[in-house]
């Protein structure tokens, strides 16, 4: 056993001596395959990540929204419906919801308006209040936080894109077109916490009143309601008795939010991979030929080692140590790299592409989610094709009589 | 201690390229003697010695090595037998380029698996033994033609080989240097090691210390004296 450990020992450090000799094309193979698998690791990171992320915000949202449609579209809510949705067994509160778009052509960005719903404007004494919660998910990320700060009438609080985007603190002030023309000026109380951007970068947010007046909707009607239930394995059915008594409205449980933003995330994810297909299609054409050609000098160096005394064997294990270190250290390179990329500097790569917010992009840090999975998935597609790879080729020059090291210039 | 009976080796058999380069030889070689293969390029000496050092079969004929019959061994037993049994010194250096003097003499102990310090030691001493010290850390390109040379004597010697094979160890080397590999020959003879070596140069077949010239020509020997 200790022979055998040995004798690996020797074969590594004469393969990756053998690696060094040819500095130039193996460093060039090597920081060309770091890339591939940097690339594919961002983007599973990434997707993965940010999948969870939402999905774990998303926990606190809503467990079904109402709207209401007209001609297929999404039409104001009279607010007597929520009492008629209130009386549905198993409901245990109704809440109505303001909010809408405001394009804001200086930036060319369309903002999220919201009102905050009652119970927490009418109380924000904590520190840190939490838009949506509930006791028993204590755990579960809030939608967004601000804090604490009261928002009154002429104020405003804004997400960190909105705030970013137009260079503007507390305390500013940010003038409005409203729907019949007039500018209405609002002073910016706060700014929301950064944890949440990626759903409340864009996000502005005012009192009722000012929202009505800002977009001329008037008392009797809200944008849509949400509705918690008692239990949540009836989502599913009050949302069907809402259908049924209240014929025109549309109601959205939140496991179908969620399997949009998973539909989503995977759809840019896979975007992504099909983009960088060409290059990892490039990556695999070059890798292939560095692989299994063995050129002359190889050739003949495999001949001389196996007429000083190396076994077929040998050589192979030699090569297989060539590949393996090699792609090892690709596949390690790579990950890490795409571990800093991703989840310390922001994924400036792939940014644009996969986050995706008009042009307001959430400028957040993701926390770190890795699935081992995917992961292994990786390894098994990058490492393990070439390290065989490298073998195939040898099964061929292994049975080069080791003479051919003697007839290199004999006779 | 090498016997060869009707030795045979076609290459490219069936083939209208086929060529026969060893017809039928019969030797045998002795334990402790330095014999020559003489002849002129393209007599099947090289041939010959590949079968002798088993690096390659013969087509048809049997070998036997200290009385064991080495013809149909596979090839995972020929390998272990050159290794432990044959040294090999080839014509061209045949050192591998871009790592050390050091790392190329240690390279066929390397699938022994034995103890690195043990075995580092035992390459530089016998660098020293060639006034090679200084060159152990130099790459093999650095070298100069004899320097290179006697690198492959010492990598020939490192697994403590009985047989040495030296194919047309001079044809690259000067006088002086051709003089110099001559008296390590003598040195492996004194050490009772045995020597085959294929040469041309007659200062090799000339040489006192050569027990026995076998000519070969056209892949036969020759029935004359040398």
């Amino acid at each position: 056993m200790n022979h055998w450990l040995q004798k690996q020992r020797y074969i590594i450090d004469f393969t990756i001596s053998s690696l060094l000799r040819r500095k130039v094309k193996n460093l060039g193979l090597l920081a060309l395959y770091s890339l591939i698998v940097f690339i594919l690791a961002s983007t599973m990171f990434f997707t993965y990540s940010i999948k969870k992320e939402a999905a774990l915000i998303l926990q606190s949202s809503p467990e079904i929204v109402v709207q209401k449609i007209v001609a297929g579209r999404h039409d104001l809510l009279p607010v007597s419906y929520l009492d008629g949705i209130k009386k549905i067994r198993g409901v245990a509160k109704v809440e109505s919801r303001l909010w809408g778009y405001y394009y804001d052509s200086l930036v060319k960005a369309n903002y999220t308006v919201l009102t905050p719903p009652h119970e927490v404007t009418e109380t924000p004494t904590e520190s840190k209040k939490p838009v949506v919660t509930r006791e028993a998910e204590a755990e579960i990320k809030p939608l967004f936080d601000w804090h604490g700060t009261k928002l009154e009438s002429g104020n405003l609080i804004i997400g960190n894109g909105v705030a970013r985007m137009r260079e503007l603190g507390k305390d500013d002030y940010m003038p409005f077109r409203a729907h019949d023309g007039t500018i209405l000026n609002f002073k910016i109380a706060d700014v929301l916490s950064a944890e949440s951007e990626l759903v409340s970068s864009d996000l502005l947010m005012m009192t009722e009143d000012d929202f009505r007046k800002l977009f001329g909707i008037e008392p009797q009607f809200v944008t849509d309601a949400t509705v918690v239930v008692k239990n949540p394995s009836e989502m599913g059915m009050i949302a069907l008795k809402i259908k049924e008594r209240l014929i025109d409205s549309r109601p959205i449980i939140r496991d179908e939010i969620l399997r949009t933003y998973d539909s989503i995330f995977n759809w840019r994810g896979g975007m992504m991979i099909v983009i960088f297909s060409a290059a990892v299609l490039a990556f695999v054409i070059f890798a292939w030929d560095k692989a299994s050609g063995l050129s002359a000098g190889e050739r003949h160096e495999i001949g001389i080692l196996k007429a000083i005394g190396w076994e077929t064997g040998d050589v192979i294990e030699m090569k297989f140590w060539e590949g393996a270190i090699i792609s090892l250290t690709a596949f390690f390179s790579g990950v890490i790299f795409a571990y800093i990329h991703v989840f310390f500097a922001g994924s400036p790569v792939f940014e644009p592409a996969l986050k995706g917010w008009s042009s307001l992009y959430p400028n957040f840090k993701l926390t770190p989610f890795v699935n081992i999975e995917q992961l292994t998935t990786l390894f098994f597609l990058t490492v393990v094709p070439y390290t065989v790879a490298t073998i195939v080729p040898i099964w061929r020059a292994a049975t080069i009589d080791p003479d051919t090291a003697m007839r290199n210039t004999g006779e | 201690m090498i016997e060869l009976h009707n030795v045979k080796k076609v290459f490219n058999a069936g083939n209208p390229s086929e060529f026969s380069a060893i017809n039928g030889v019969n030797l045998h070689i002795e334990e402790n003697k330095v014999t020559v293969l003489k002849g002129p390029s393209g007599s099947g000496k090289t041939t010959l010695l590949s079968i002798v050092g088993c690096m390659s079969r013969p087509s048809a004929g049997r070998v036997k090595l200290k009385d064991r019959e080495i013809t149909s061994l596979p090839e995972r037993f020929l390998t272990d037998i050159r290794r432990s049994t044959f040294g090999f010194i080839f014509q061209q250096p045949n050192l591998i380029k871009g790592i050390s003097v050091l790392e190329n003499v240690m390279l066929p102990a390397y699938p022994l698996g034995g103890s690195r310090l043990h075995l580092k030691n035992k390459a530089l001493h016998s660098l020293a033994e060639l006034n090679l010290t200084n060159k152990a850390t130099s790459k093999v390109e650095w070298l100069s033609g004899g320097e290179a040379q006697r690198v492959s004597i010492v990598r020939a010697l490192i697994n403590d080989p009985s047989i040495i094979i030296a194919d047309e160890p001079t044809a690259h080397l000067d006088t002086k240097l051709s003089y110099r590999f001559m008296e390590i020959i003598e040195k492996f003879k004194a050490d009772g090691k045995t020597v085959i070596i294929t040469s041309h140069d007659p200062l090799v077949y000339d040489s006192t210390i050569v027990d026995r010239v076998v000519n070969f020509r056209d892949g036969q020997i020759e029935d004359k004296p040398a």
